[in-house]
């Protein structure tokens, strides 16, 4: 703009923006790679005018005042180019010319991104790197007392149970009189969580797939892998592969028309249903799929018209107390399958937790519990019910096993843990933290898309535009000029190369510990923090 | 890393066997302390049978406090003995002022009780006691139960053993268990000692228990009184034993699959599969993560051995028809009973459960991939 105009509220200088293009004209080719490849357009190809004076101190020669004129990449300042900061300029550059910085200023973007009211809705997850599970350490090391074990030797049986576990006199009793015995299911305690076919691209999902296959089929692990809320693809419905996975059901029911009419043609039953009530990326919202992803495919699956929002309620519209419909809705699924299959609510954490966690307890249907932190993913949300709503998953999942102490039922509904598990690349350690605190699995999602797809997305706010089906990785997107970015085959090998090679950290975890033979859930003694206050809200113990 | 010798002998013999065994395992525990239960006892005992016997240890005021008690719940002292320590103190033993054997007769119309609610009565009598004397720290019991004496103290054994004069007719038994202590802490607590009694379960154990915590938490959650203390992070084997035994109805084969169930590749194989993943997931928080040798006996007085699954712990079980020995040591066995056949020595592996029954013929080794004797 000129100095002498008028200035729009919302205009922006560079300076404001989040993430800055650092470009050097002297090593670009001018390809236009990054122009292309930029999801946002945050960059374009411009003319530059550049004014050459010459001059000389001599007053015989000549004064020349040339324009010369050359093409290089501008950044553009409008709110709805703003870079996002994902880098794909600097992964395609072929002479590293270019890659955005982040601006170690105020991001003033921020103030202007609510443009026509509409507040700023993206993926990703809170905007915070802290971590409490960073912060845990492992203390209680078997040193001559009780030989720590031989992690790459020694035999070792890390596999939990997902389904309602009657007390060991009820389960007896029971069969004895050759009464109905809950169904349990006995699976790998870390779980690929809730990323619906929609969210995620056709091939993010099939690569997952294909990778929970092999571990099953090849290595023997038997991990377990859930829809999330968008239906199955009918092929896999019917397949032997659905023992693998866990159908969910949310507040919108996409999907759900299809699965049922698929029941009786499956050859499998699914390893499990979960019904999602929560989500801890967006507490007490319902799932959102921007219309930008509904393209025919995903609007067939789910049963809906194409190219429509589809904004799941924040809760079951048939829910009205916890007490009769979370019952009737557990007992029809269970039902649905003639009670051969375990059924269990996911919720948001929250420091309403312990009456879900009661409430269950009375009910022999509920097969567990499932609480997803503030630090839960998300492939759509508003940024503040992401940023600001929700509470921690540690003090959360501790609350809920010690009061299942309490009440004498810690082994008999298993507690799962997910939101932000790994979110600084810890996962083993997060993962076994949570374990210890009383989780009996725990579940991932975006450490899935970073480790598997190479998502760019940081708690930087870097990318986040899930929700615009403009993923630069293909990984969120429903755009096949994107998704073929990414190769299935890929994929399904990077989660074979993380559940392998999480197996091996969790095992170095445990194996110094002294614990093999059975997965150390509840073992808080090992645990310990550098924080006086954690370490009392946790019952751990306070190390420095 | 404790010592531990047990004897299950046909005839009643003195303590000083186990001691004997103990010191010359000597090499493996520090003197720190000794834990003894003597059962299927001989002398005076003999004839009373019934008599439930209170053991523990008494300072003056605790013993009037306890007499008060007693009288109060109507128990009559019908015998008792009295452990005369020397004037001249022992380095390393504490001076106490009373060690307690006494048996007592029953209050009025308990005797026509049944045996599991005269169990109940006794058990709740023992765990006030314990309760009234950790108030004052006055009073320390360790089993009220007929037929069953146990005596717990620091000090090295043998030392410890002429001290207590453990070496009288009065306290010969058929059935001896003995463990001598390698302190882990400074701070020793006698409860903390092994081996541990609850309604005519005992066990004792070496090595430590990593998922003490877990099974302890469901132990405590269970809502039965006895399953209390833990001071010892091995006294939740008597308690799992207890548990698996009166409240599942398991037999004692039973026993190593609930605290080291049958990995999953062998359980499939197993002629009670089914049965057998169902007692895994649901005492899931009762499998013990060893390195554990675990000595126990049974109300029929049956005596075993079960080592964890990784079997780290030395263990041997030998004898002859009559005499049984259960020893962390050979040298152990050898100095109780030399003249047994050495060739028919076993050390119990990580699936083997060693029992010698009540009759005192023979070893019998139940291999945990056996069939069960199912309680359907």
């Amino acid at each position: 703009m000129s100095s002498n105009r008028s200035l729009e509220p919302s205009a922006l200088s560079l300076n404001d923006l989040p993430w800055q293009i650092r470009y050097s004209n002297d090593r670009c080719t001018l390809c236009g790679q990054c122009t292309a490849v930029c999801p946002v357009q945050a960059i374009e190809l411009k003319v530059f005018q550049k004014r050459i004076l010459k001059t000389s101190v001599q007053p015989e020669k000549k004064h020349t005042a040339d324009y010369d004129s050359f093409y290089g990449i501008r950044q553009k300042t409008r709110v709805e180019n703003a870079c996002i900061g994902c880098a794909m300029c600097a992964m395609v550059c072929p002479n590293d010319a270019i890659a955005p910085v982040k601006n170690p200023g105020l991001d003033r973007l921020k103030f202007h991104i609510n443009q026509n009211g509409i507040p700023r809705r993206r993926g990703g997850r809170r905007n915070s790197s802290q971590s409490v599970l960073d912060r845990i350490k492992f203390i209680r090391i078997s040193m001559l007392t009780d030989p720590a074990l031989d992690a790459g030797r020694h035999e070792f049986e890390m596999r939990t149970l997902l389904g309602r576990v009657l007390s060991p006199r009820e389960n007896m009793k029971r069969l004895k009189e050759k009464g109905w015995i809950p169904p349990v299911r006995e699976i790998y305690p870390l779980i690929i969580g809730g990323m619906s076919f929609g969210a995620l691209s056709p091939t993010m999902w099939e690569g997952l797939q294909m990778g929970v296959a092999y571990l099953n089929e090849e290595l023997s692990m038997p991990v377990r892998i859930c829809t999330g809320e968008g239906g199955c693809p009918p092929r896999l419905l019917r397949s032997r592969f659905l023992k693998y996975v866990i159908l969910q059901i949310a507040s919108g029911y996409f999907g759900w028309d299809e699965i049922i009419h698929a029941i009786p043609h499956m050859k499998e039953d699914p390893c499990a249903i979960e019904i999602k009530y929560g989500q801890g990326a967006k507490p007490g919202d319902g799932g959102l799929l921007m219309w930008h992803k509904v393209n025919k495919l995903i609007a067939a699956i789910r049963g809906v018209p194409q190219g429509v929002s589809l904004p799941s309620p924040p809760t079951h519209q048939t829910q009205y107390s916890i007490e009769e419909s979370v019952a009737k809705m557990i007992l029809s699924m269970s039902m649905a399958w003639g009670f051969r299959v375990p059924v269990y609510p996911k919720i948001s954490a929250s420091s309403t937790s312990l009456a879900v966690l009661n409430n269950l307890a009375r009910n022999d249907y509920a097969s567990g519990l499932a609480i997803d932190g503030e630090d839960g993913g998300t492939g759509a949300a508003y940024t503040v019910s992401m940023d600001h709503m929700g509470h921690p998953i540690a003090s959360c999942i501790r609350d809920n096993y010690l009061n299942l102490i309490k009440i004498g039922k810690q082994n008999e509904i298993p507690i799962f843990a997910g939101g932000g598990v790994g979110k600084n690349g810890n996962l083993s350690a997060n993962a076994a933290a949570l374990i210890m605190l009383g989780a009996s699995g725990v579940q991932i999602g975006k450490y899935a898309m970073q480790a598997a797809a190479g998502c760019v997305g940081t708690e930087e706010d870097r990318c986040n535009v899930c929700n615009l089906g403009i993923c630069p990785k293909g990984i969120t997107s429903q755009d096949p000029r994107l998704y073929r970015r990414l190769d299935p085959e890929d994929v399904a090998q990077r989660i074979v190369d993380l559940f392998v090679s999480f197996d091996t950290e969790l095992k170095k975890i445990v194996a110094p510990l002294g614990r093999s033979t059975s997965l150390p859930i509840g073992m808080s003694d090992a645990l310990g923090i550098d924080d006086l206050a954690a370490a009392e809200r946790l019952s751990i113990k306070y190390v420095v | 890393m404790c010592r531990l010798f047990a004897l299950t002998s046909h005839d009643p013999v003195s303590p000083m066997l186990a001691i004997k065994a103990l010191d010359v395992m000597k090499e493996g525990h520090d003197g720190s302390g000794v834990g003894l239960l003597l059962q299927g006892l001989g002398g005076p005992f003999e004839e009373m049978k019934d008599a439930p016997i209170l053991s523990g240890i008494f300072t003056e005021e605790g013993i009037r406090r306890l007499d008060l008690f007693m009288m109060d719940q109507g128990f009559l002292t019908k015998y008792k003995i009295s452990l005369k320590t020397p004037k001249t103190q022992v380095e390393g033993i504490p001076k106490r002022n009373l060690y307690l054997i006494r048996a007592y007769e029953l209050p009025e119309g308990w005797d026509l009780l049944d045996k599991e609610e005269l169990a109940e009565r006794l058990m709740m009598i023992r765990l006030k006691i314990r309760e009234m004397g950790e108030e004052k720290k006055d009073m320390m019991v360790f089993s009220f139960w007929p037929d069953t004496i146990m005596i717990k103290e620091i000090g090295d054994p043998m030392q410890l053993a002429e001290y207590l004069g453990l070496d009288r007719k009065e306290l010969h038994a058929r059935i001896i268990m003995a463990q001598g202590r390698q302190n882990t802490n400074y701070a020793i607590n006698l409860y903390a000692c092994h081996p541990f009694f609850i309604k005519g379960y005992c066990t004792m154990t070496n090595g430590e228990n990593t998922a003490f915590t877990p099974i302890k938490d469901f132990l405590l959650s269970r809502g039965f009184p006895g399953y209390v203390g833990y001071a010892s992070d091995s006294e939740v084997f008597a308690h799992i034993l207890h548990y698996s035994m009166t409240g599942l109805g398991l037999g004692i084969d039973a026993y190593k699959h609930v605290i080291t169930p049958l990995q999953e590749e062998d359980l499939e194989k197993h002629p009670d599969a089914g049965f057998l993943s169902h007692l895994k997931r649901t005492c899931r928080p009762l499998i013990i993560d060893g390195p554990n040798c675990v000595i126990g006996t049974l109300p029929d007085h049956s005596l075993f051995m079960v080592q964890d699954r990784k079997k780290l712990r030395p263990g041997v079980v030998g004898g002859r028809p009559g005499l049984f020995g259960f020893s962390s040591e050979i040298c152990g066995l050898d100095a109780v009973i030399p003249d047994r056949d050495k060739t028919k020595d076993i050390q119990p592996m990580h699936l083997d459960t060693a029992i010698v029954g009540p009759d005192r013929q023979e070893v019998n080794i139940c291999r945990q991939t056996e069939a069960l004797n199912l309680p359907l």
